[in-house]
């Protein structure tokens, strides 16, 4: 055998091995939502949009759910977004690059990878117990703006490293303090790479389950959330409900309750996109 | 803050005394002594890595922004010395504008913001109108007329040589007695060079340049003094005719010669 005739065969296993390893994940992903879907489609209607959970599973809608995780994923941000944004201000542009600039860096990614369980643990622990919350939104909010904090620190401080030094010295040569320089010039620039780390943290704790469960969120509510102390459930909770239901139909509630989340999850990340893009059109 | 006069033309802006700089424990200048006359160019040669940047940059205080980085000695701007604990570098840097190397416009920004940059960034009051401000320093940069009708477009759509005009009318927006340019040719081609080197000659009736540049003939063509720097030292500054024709130091006659560089 030639050595030109291996290396070809070589190129093209590698080829059929990438092909492969971009179809195995699709394939899986197209099986999960033609399944997830077909099984909601009996019971995907506006009245299940409209109404509340039921004992009855035919009867059983995702209205307050749907309506609780739009009220905590919008307060997560609230809380989230300055605050992660503001670190990583302070960390990129102030800090500078000593040992407890280091340590605190190191902190954030570690935090980034803690199992979510536990910040539900540190949740109910010290918002619903200690500051006396109880189980209400605003626990909810703060335990998954806490989540939610350490992915934005870093992909903020991601977008501001990659603005160019240069435009940081004309800025300050045009005699700028350093706040005005990094205001105006530096994060206009890096606003867009900042939304998409906004959008990844907050899709990621619209999906949260388990700290919410932990905190001891209420599975059946039957009304909407109305204030940040009010009682809530949330999407990824009514579905985890639905489905450890034995009933058939209940699988099916369960079935619509993922498209539900999934469409919301589609339409905050389009939103997102089109955010951004109009950012970055005005970058360019 | 004091104006340079016409009655004072051919006078000292900028006295530089004993100016050592460094990075972390390099030094790369020493004991740098200069003169900066008012409302001409002076050209700053000398081979890469000579100390020629750091030593503008010690005169907008820019130099102490790398980390580790400082200087010591004496920079008088008419005759205060702007190392002085009560001076802030913020606001010198109003009066001593730098131009550099890349063009570098701000890309969130139009042509027009760019050139209003300095003044909104610093939060200034205008006393004329911002239209007035925007078509004066375009003028003065020489890019009004190419740019007049898309003030509105991205100063990134512009040419690279335009870019570089853009950045030098942001500077001048801002109203500064002293222009610092590090290199403002490296990136262009030589018809953009001969549109800032154009510019430079009249430029220089209003401001005092202090130009950093590795081309000789550029100095020689541009400048009305010229520095030679070597190893961080200043070997020579003198008139640039006199320093072209007739250097006194063997070294300077060797790089102009292109013996080395």
């Amino acid at each position: 055998m030639s050595a030109a005739a291996s290396s070809s065969r070589g190129e093209r296993g590698l080829l059929a091995a990438c092909v492969f390893a971009v179809a195995a994940p699709l394939l899986v992903l197209s099986v999960l939502v033609v399944g997830v879907v077909v099984q909601a489609a009996p019971h995907l209607d506006l009245e299940f949009l409209l109404s509340g959970p039921s004992r009855f599973a035919d009867r059983a809608g995702i209205y307050p759910a749907a309506l609780g995780s739009l009220a905590l994923i919008a307060l997560t941000a609230a809380l989230a977004v300055p605050v992660g944004v503001g670190a990583a201000i302070y960390l990129q542009e102030y800090a500078g690059r000593g040992r407890w600039a280091r340590l605190v860096e190191t902190n954030i990614a570690t935090l980034a990878g803690v199992p979510s369980v536990l910040y539900g643990l540190v949740g109910l622990e010290v918002f619903v117990r200690a500051v006396g919350l109880g189980r209400s939104l605003a626990s909810g909010a703060l335990t998954l703006a806490m989540l939610a904090l350490p992915i934005v620190i870093i992909a903020a401080r991601e977008a501001l490293r990659a603005v160019p030094h240069e435009l940081r010295e004309a800025g300050l040569a045009l005699g700028a303090t350093r706040w005005q320089m990094v205001w105006q010039v530096v994060l206009p620039v890096a606003a867009p790479g900042i939304l998409t780390g906004i959008i990844l943290a907050t899709s990621r704790a619209l999906g949260e389950a388990a700290p919410l469960l932990v905190l001891g969120a209420v599975v059946f509510v039957s009304d909407p959330p109305t204030g940040w102390s009010s009682p809530f459930t949330a999407l990824p909770l009514q579905v985890f409900q639905w489905a450890s239901r034995p009933q058939e139909a209940f699988a099916q509630a369960a079935a619509a309750g993922i498209v539900v989340l999934m469409v919301t999850l589609l339409m905050l990340n389009a939103a997102a996109i089109v955010l951004r893009d109009r950012a970055r059109r005005r970058g360019a | 803050m004091s104006v340079v006069t016409p009655s004072n033309e051919g006078a000292r802006l900028l006295s530089i005394a004993g100016l050592n700089a460094y990075f972390g424990p390099t030094q790369v200048l020493h004991g740098v002594t200069l003169d900066i006359a008012a409302r001409r160019v002076t050209a700053v040669i000398g081979p890469s890595g000579c100390g020629k940047s750091t030593f503008i940059r010690c005169m907008n205080r820019m130099h102490e922004l790398v980390p580790g980085a400082r200087c010591e000695g004496a920079v008088r701007l008419d005759g205060a010395d702007i190392y002085a604990p009560e001076v802030d570098p913020v606001a010198l840097r109003r009066r001593v504008g730098m131009v550099f190397q890349k063009p570098n416009p701000f890309p969130t920004m139009s042509v027009r913001e760019n050139v209003l940059a300095g003044l909104r960034l610093t939060g200034r009051r205008l006393s004329e109108p911002e239209d007035a401000v925007v078509e004066r320093t375009l003028r003065r940069a020489a890019l009004w007329d190419e740019v007049k009708d898309r003030l509105a477009a991205p100063g990134l759509s512009l040419s690279v040589g335009q870019q570089q005009r853009l950045c030098i009318a942001r500077a001048l927006a801002v109203e500064p007695d002293v222009l610092l340019m590090d290199e403002p040719c490296a990136s262009l081609d030589p018809i953009a060079t001969a549109h800032i080197e154009d510019l430079l000659s009249t430029l220089k009736a209003t401001y005092t340049i202090v130009m950093v540049t590795h081309s000789m003939q550029q100095a020689a063509r541009v400048s009305d003094e010229t520095a030679f720097f070597l190893n961080g030292e200043l070997i020579e500054a003198t008139h640039t005719d006199a320093l072209f024709t007739a250097p006194r130091d063997r070294r300077t006659e060797d790089y102009i010669t292109g013996k080395f560089g």
